[in-house]
């Protein structure tokens, strides 16, 4: 005998599976990565000069040492699940395909992380 | 039993139009956009990791190669968001009008071409000619 309901315990196991909470997800790092974008396409062009230093002296804002990792983890994110779409749209064998979502998600996973990592060492005045 | 002939996928046969050459270049762009995102990541731990370090990546993406790529993703970047938010108008039941789908189809590849000049050269007095 289960604890979970009967709605719970069929809830994805359709064709679509998680495929609105998927949908919705993509909707909602879209609209903050246009918001991050902008903001990051601002920041350079403010920036005054591609030195390190410059580099150093923008992360060591607080708020923009926060919208910096916003945007790295949302960027990440939102790339997982446009590729994950176009992956299982384009691959149809279930092993490759499988193969191919392990390897995106794995990097883009790596990529996160030394992101976060990257600004908060420039940000905490590690890296000056 | 032979096998009948399956049914093709819709794209397989469909006349090309405006439609599926917007969502098709969302799709390219995105992909490319992606790996933009690893550069992004590339840049930012290079300047974690020091001085040295970052002036050495900035000599890898001031190389023509580079920035041609640079480029590319400023473009994509700039298409990549304005037609997203042409789809989120879509999502929200708005623009389904040929005329209005047309319209801003249109808007949205000039405007991305526009834009992603303006951004390009803005970026690049901004940073000094550099990455």
């Amino acid at each position: 005998m289960s604890l979970r309901s009967p709605l719970r315990r069929v809830t994805g196991l359709g064709s679509a599976k998680g495929g609105a909470s998927h949908w919705y997800a993509q909707r909602i790092t879209a609209v903050a990565l246009a918001l991050l974008g902008l903001w990051l396409v601002v920041s350079l062009v403010k920036m005054g000069g591609a030195t390190h230093d410059r580099i150093v002296a923008w992360l060591a804002s607080p708020v923009a040492a926060a919208f910096a990792v916003l945007l790295v983890i949302t960027a990440a994110w939102h790339a997982v699940l446009g590729l994950q779409v176009v992956i299982e749209d384009y691959v149809g064998d279930k092993g490759r395909r499988l193969a191919a979502l392990l390897v995106v998600k794995f990097s883009f996973a790596v990529a996160a992380v030394v992101g976060v990592l990257a600004v908060l060492r420039i940000a905490f005045g590690v890296a000056a | 039993m032979a096998q009948r002939a399956r049914p093709l996928s819709p794209f397989m046969h469909y006349r090309w139009q405006y439609t599926n050459t917007l969502s098709i270049v969302h799709r390219i762009t995105g992909v490319l956009l992606s790996f933009g995102f690893l550069l992004l990541v590339y840049w930012m731990a290079a300047a974690a990791a020091g001085p040295e370090r970052y002036a050495a990546a900035l000599d890898t993406l001031g190389s023509p190669l580079a920035q041609l790529v640079l480029f590319g993703l400023t473009f994509s970047f700039c298409y990549h968001l304005l037609n997203g938010i042409r789809h989120l108008f879509f999502d929200m039941g708005h623009g389904f009008e040929l005329k209005t789908a047309r319209a801003s189809g249109w808007a949205v590849a000039i405007g991305a071409l526009l834009l992603g000049l303006v951004v390009w050269f803005a970026v690049r007095a901004g940073l000094g000619g550099g990455a």
